[in-house]
C-alpha cells in the first residue's frame, strides 16, 4: 500500500529524513515511532503529498505521491498532527465539504458523513461550530474527515495527543476496529497504545529506521537484560550471595521489608532464571511469597534504540 | 470542474458568513452614498455638462472606497490558511494548487463586484423617479461597471498574490495596500512631470486608473484597458501559484 524508497528530505541546514525505505503492505496496521523531531511528520507530509522529497521515491497504492499526486491523494485519509479545522463551519457542514472535495456526491455523500459521524462518535456536536468544540471532540472530527472518502490507506500522525484517558481508549478501539478494513500508518508517543493495536513497529531516530518488525519480535530482540524479583524470607543465609551464584546473574541488589528480603536480579537476556531460583529456595528452605520476571517492554526497545548513541 | 464549484462555494461562504463582509459594506455603503450625495449636490448648484454617472465615478468618495476595498477582502485567502495550519488538509484532499488559487481568487471577485450592486441601484431608481437625461446613455451607465470588473481582477490577483507571501494577514492587508496605492499613482506621473515625454504618457496611458474612469463613465472603452489588465491580472495568478506552491513545500 505503501511504498518508500531512498527517501531524503532537507531543510536548510538540516537533514530530516535520510535514505528512508520502508514498505506497508495491504491491511497492516504499523506505529511509526521516533523522538520528536526524528522525522515522522516530515515523512507523514511526503507521504500525503503535501510536500515534495528532496530525493528518493514514494508511492501509494501503486501511484507516486509526486508526480501522480491526485490519484494518490484519492486513496488516502490524513489526519495531521495539529489537527487545523475550519472553526467557522459547523461539524456536519465540514465533513460534507470535505467528502465532497473527495469526489463523493449525492446520496453517497450523506450516507458516508452520517456513517463517520456514528462512527467517530461525534453525532451530538453535529451542528456545533468546530471552534465551540473540545479538543477530543475536534480530533475526533479530524478523524472522521480523514475516513469519509473511504480511503484504503489511513496515514495518522500522533491521533490521541492531548485526548483524556477514556478519549484514548475509544480512540484506540477505533483504530484497531477500523485495521480491519483500511491500512493504518500512524505515529504516537504512547507506547502501550502501539503494543495493542500495531501489527508492526517502525522506530526511527535521527532521519533513519532504527528497527522495523512487530512488537513481540522487538521486545524479543531487546539486549538490555531483564530482571527478575524474587519475595522470600531466607532466614540466616544471605540471599545475595546465594544467588549471585547462578550462571547467568549479572547482579542483585536486596531490600528488606517486614522480614521479607525483597532481591531484584538482573539477569542476561533471553535467560529465564526462575527455575534456578526455585529449586534454590527449595535446596535452602526459603519460603517464597513472589518470584516474577519483569519483561522488556516497547518502552525499553524505544529507549535503548533511540538514546544509545546520545 | 466539481472541485472547483466546492471550493467556490466555501470561499464565498467565508465571505458571507463572517461579519467582516457587512463591516465592509457597511463602510462601502457610506462611502458611496457620500459620492452619489456629492454628485447630486453638485449637479443642483450648476448646470454641467457631467452625467451623474461621471460625477460619481470620479469623486474622490469613490477612489478611497475602491482601493481601501481590495486589502481588507483579500487579506485572509491564504494567510490564514498557512495561519490555522489549514492548509495541511486542503491540499493534501485530492485537488490541485491552481483550483485553490482559482477558487480563491474567483470568490474575492465575486464578492467585490457584488459590494456595487447597491450603487447600480442608486441609478436605476434615479433615472426611474424621472431625470433620465442626467444619467446618460445606458452605455454610459453599463461603461464604468465593465471597468471596475476588469480593473477588479487586477487588483484583487494583486491582493491575492499578497495575502500568499505571509502567514499574517494584517502583513498582507499592508503589501496589497502599498501595492494598490502604489500602482494608482503611477497615474500620475504625467501631472508631476513636467513636459513629459510622448514615449512616457504612453506607458502611463496603459496604467492610469483614474484616465481609464474619466474616459469609461463618460462612455469611451480604452481597448489598452482590455488587454493590459486581464494579462496582468494573469500575470499575477500565475505568481501567486508560484508562491503559493513554493511555501507549501518549503514548509
Amino acid at each position: 500500500m505503501i511504498k518508500v524508497e531512498q527517501l531524503t528530505k532537507k531543510y536548510p541546514g538540516v537533514t530530516a529524513i535520510s535514505d528512508l525505505s520502508f514498505e506497508v503492505g495491504k491491511g497492516e496496521i504499523v506505529g511509526f515511532l521516533g523522538p520528536n523531531g526524528a522525522g515522522k511528520s516530515t515523512t507523514m507530509r511526503i507521504l500525503s503529498s503535501f510536500m515534495p522529497a528532496t530525493s528518493g521515491r514514494a508511492s501509494i497504492a501503486g501511484h507516486d505521491v509526486f508526480s501522480d499526486s491526485l490519484r494518490a491523494r484519492m486513496h488516502l485519509g490524513y489526519l495531521p498532527e495539529s489537527v487545523p479545522l475550519y472553526g467557522d463551519m459547523r461539524v456536519s457542514e465540514y465533513l460534507r465539504y470535505r467528502g465532497s472535495l473527495k469526489g463523493l456526491s449525492g446520496k453517497k455523500l450523506r450516507n458516508r458523513v452520517e456513517v463517520v459521524k456514528e462512527l467517530c462518535s461525534v453525532k451530538d456536536v453535529e451542528n456545533q461550530l468546530i471552534a465551540t468544540l473540545s479538543k477530543g471532540y475536534r480530533q475526533r472530527v479530524g478523524l472522521a474527515e480523514a475516513l469519509v472518502h473511504e480511503p484504503d490507506l489511513l496515514i495518522l500522525d500522533e491521533p490521541t495527543i492531548g485526548l483524556d484517558p477514556n478519549q484514548i481508549r475509544q480512540v484506540r478501539e477505533l483504530i484497531k476496529s477500523l485495521g480491519e478494513r483500511h491500512t493504518i500508518l500512524l505515529s504516537t508517543h504512547i507506547l502501550s497504545e502501539v503494543e495493542m493495536t500495531c501489527s508492526r513497529v517502525i522506530i526511527i531516530h535521527r532521519g533513519k529506521i532504527e528497527a522495523s518488525d512487530t512488537p513481540e519480535n522487538l521486545v524479543g530482540q531487546i539486549r538490555t537484560s531483564g530482571t527478575v524479583k524474587v519475595e522470600a524470607k531466607t532466614g540466616s543465609d544471605d540471599p545475595v550471595q546465594m544467588i549471585e551464584k547462578i550462571p547467568g546473574v549479572k547482579n542483585v541488589s536486596v531490600n528488606m521489608e517486614d522480614g521479607w528480603q525483597q532481591c531484584s536480579i538482573r539477569v542476561e537476556a533471553n535467560s529465564d532464571l526462575r527455575e534456578a531460583i526455585f529449586r534454590l529456595a527449595i535446596a535452602r528452605h526459603w519460603v517464597v511469597r513472589e518470584l516474577t520476571q519483569e519483561r522488556a517492554t516497547l518502552e525499553d526497545v524505544f529507549v535503548e534504540l533511540t538514546q544509545a548513541d546520545d | 470542474m466539481r472541485r472547483l464549484l466546492t471550493l467556490l462555494r466555501r470561499e464565498l461562504s467565508v465571505f458571507y458568513y463572517s461579519p467582516i463582509a457587512y463591516i465592509v459594506l457597511f463602510f462601502f455603503l457610506i462611502l458611496n452614498g457620500l459620492s452619489f450625495w456629492f454628485a447630486i449636490a453638485l449637479l443642483n448648484r450648476a448646470p454641467s455638462e457631467n452625467t451623474v454617472v461621471q460625477v460619481f465615478f470620479n469623486s474622490a468618495f469613490f477612489w478611497i472606497a475602491y482601493l481601501l476595498v481590495f486589502p481588507v477582502i483579500t487579506m485572509r485567502l491564504f494567510a490564514e490558511e498557512f495561519k490555522l495550519g489549514t492548509i495541511e488538509t486542503l491540499m493534501t484532499a485530492p485537488v490541485r494548487d491552481w483550483e485553490v488559487v482559482a477558487s480563491k481568487f474567483l470568490a474575492a471577485l465575486i464578492f467585490y463586484l457584488s459590494l456595487w450592486l447597491p450603487s447600480l441601484l442608486y441609478f436605476i431608481v434615479f433615472g426611474w423617479l424621472g431625470n433620465r437625461s442626467a444619467i446618460g446613455s445606458a452605455g454610459q451607465l453599463w461603461a464604468p461597471y465593465l471597468l471596475l470588473l476588469i480593473m477588479g481582477m487586477f487588483n484583487v490577483a494583486l491582493g491575492c498574490l499578497a495575502s500568499a507571501f505571509t502567514s499574517n494577514q494584517i502583513v498582507a492587508a499592508m503589501i496589497s495596500l502599498v501595492l494598490t496605492i502604489g500602482f494608482f499613482f503611477l497615474t500620475l506621473i504625467n501631472y508631476v512631470v513636467n513636459n513629459s515625454s510622448p514615449f512616457l504618457r504612453d506607458i502611463t496611458a496603459y496604467v492610469a486608473q483614474l484616465d481609464h474612469m474619466d474616459s469609461f463613465s463618460r462612455g469611451v472603452l480604452d481597448s489598452r484597458v482590455f488587454v493590459f489588465y486581464p494579462s496582468m491580472t494573469f500575470l499575477l495568478l500565475v505568481m501567486t501559484y508560484q508562491v503559493f506552491q513554493y511555501r507549501r513545500w518549503r514548509a
